[in-house]
């Protein structure tokens, strides 16, 4: 079952044009990742999905409504929820509080802090201190964990290996399979073409704000990624 | 004894200044508006309880129960409909519309309840007060004020720091864009941080109205003292507005000790003397 689609999708920041009629699909409980150079659009396209860009309407579908352009509060509430590029944990709420944020929509479903706290244990020692206190690994644990106090449909994660040491990423990445068990559909943002094809079942490739490749990671090659990645 | 009788006047009137400020500095503290209408709406509470004394015979401070509930949704319905248009669009739009505000709020006050000094009688409560050491007695009402005001800013206090829609206030403060990721609706989180701060101006307005003379033009003066009191405590800090409040009290009391044509010169200098010392006031925030 189709769950997110976009269709000829574009975006602009002002006078610039980011996305060129992107088309993508993402099913239910599926694995996907967004790969892609610097400045090839992944960000945008997240942060177009999740309603932070101006979009027209019928460019998104939403289990088949047409989303594009809802505000972001609207769009957590249909159960599409962001971990945000930079983490943008909450400086003055400690990590529970962040994570108690992360339930504002109120949908019902399988998460809730305990069950945050069994997928990410060091969480639960840490959930009176400042999120600003915590390591890198950590902060991304808590923004995961935020997203999913929303008991999302579809999680959207940009980079979320972004700046950390590749023995947390792999900690970071452990994570992901036990949301995907309770249905949730996850798409990640990868600078890393290994990390990315490793975690996720099909990909899109991004250059120049167009989809260059897309397929499943198991039936492409990697070099033939890392070609369009590069807009060779 | 004098100076002692000095400080603590000082105190007490401060505790009044810093219930002005608490509802300016909680409406900046989470959405960076500057509401130049403050001290006007403080005022606007004072009218209501003063015709609500007259319309239904109450007692002064019983118009509170009135007063709050109606300035706390006037709050919501003000931020909702007219204060939220001006956000996020700079510095400008909220301050050239809270001081249109303002004017409105003035003439207003004037059609309806015309130029007179109006002042809410308390009687007996007015003019007792108790000696806490021979020749040194302090009114009660000033008391009251004093416990009104750390009565209402720790209750602020606690909701913003106990509560979860104190960790979705200090959330929008820290990064709007975010929690609009996090399913919260802004506007309305916006409309409830207004209530609030009108709930509490609501009682300082009461509470000024039986304490000193008011018009429907002494509003700006109140949100020179407000605002003075939210700079000198630092900003986006509840308990620094209370000893800002009280900073600039008693550099009233003092200068009006020295001359009472000093009085409030001595309240600015105070302000400007704080502002080049600590320019981030005497708390600042941790945060912003």
């Amino acid at each position: 079952m189709t769950l997110l689609e976009t269709q000829g999708l574009t975006a602009h920041y002002g006078d610039f044009q980011a996305l060129f009629g992107i088309d993508l699909e993402v099913r239910a409980g599926e694995a996907v990742t967004l790969v892609g150079a610097n400045g090839a659009g992944k960000s945008t396209l997240l942060r177009a999905l999740c309603g932070q860009l101006p979009v027209a309407a019928d460019q998104i579908l939403f289990d088949g409504q047409p989303v594009g352009g809802l505000r972001a509060d609207r769009l957590v509430r249909l159960g599409l929820a962001m971990v945000p590029e930079g983490r943008r944990l909450f400086p003055s709420l400690t990590v529970e509080e962040n994570l108690q944020i992360g339930a504002s929509s109120n949908r019902p479903g399988p998460w809730s802090l305990e069950r945050i706290y069994g997928l990410f244990p060091i969480l639960k020692e840490r959930r009176k201190t400042p999120s600003t206190a915590l390591s890198g690994g950590q902060q991304q644990m808590v923004a995961i964990g935020r997203g999913l106090m929303s008991n999302p449909r579809l999680l959207l994660c940009d980079e979320i290996s972004l700046g950390l040491a590749p023995v947390v990423v792999k900690d970071v990445y452990a994570a992901l399979p036990a949301v995907m068990a309770e249905g949730t559909a996850v798409v990640v943002v990868e600078q890393d073409i290994g990390q990315a094809t490793r975690f996720a079942e099909r990909f899109y490739c991004l250059c120049e704000g167009r989809v260059v490749l897309s397929g499943r990671c198991d039936a492409v090659d990697r070099d033939a990624i890392r070609q369009a990645y590069f807009g060779l | 004894m004098d100076w002692i009788n000095v400080i603590i006047q000082g105190v007490l009137i401060g505790a009044l200044y810093a219930l002005f400020a608490a509802g300016l500095s909680l409406v900046f503290g989470v959405m960076r508006l500057v509401n130049l209408a403050h001290g006007d709406l403080i005022v606007l509470a004072a009218f209501l309880a003063f015709a609500l004394v007259k319309a239904f015979g109450l007692h002064p401070l019983a118009t509170v129960v009135f007063v709050v509930p109606i300035m706390a949704a006037f709050g919501y319905g003000l931020q909702r409909i007219l204060l939220n248009r001006t956000l996020g669009k700079g510095l400008l739009p909220p301050l050239l519309v809270s001081f249109g505000l303002s004017i409105i709020v003035q003439n207003l006050l004037m059609e309806v309840f015309s130029a007179n000094t109006q002042r809410l009688q308390l009687g007996a409560l007015e003019v007792s007060s108790l000696e806490i050491a021979p020749g040194l007695s302090v009114g009660w009402y000033p008391l009251l004020v004093l416990l009104a005001a750390v009565l209402f800013i720790g209750l602020i206090q606690m909701l913003l720091y106990r509560t979860r829609l104190g960790a979705a206030l200090r959330a929008t403060s820290d990064d709007l864009e975010t929690t609009r990721l996090m399913g919260l609706d802004s506007r309305h989180l916006f409309a409830v941080a207004t209530a609030l701060a009108l709930a509490i101006t609501a009682i300082a307005g009461v509470l000024m109205a039986a304490k000193t003379n008011f018009d429907p033009m002494s509003g700006p003066s109140r949100l020179v003292y407000a605002y003075e009191a939210v700079i000198v405590g630092g900003m986006g800090s509840l308990w620094g507005t209370l000893a800002g409040g009280m900073v600039i009290g008693l550099a009233q009391a003092i200068g009006g000790t020295i001359d009472p044509g000093w009085q409030i010169l001595a309240g600015h200098l105070a302000f400007l003397v704080v502002l080049m010392v600590a320019p981030r006031g005497l708390f600042p925030s941790s945060v912003s």
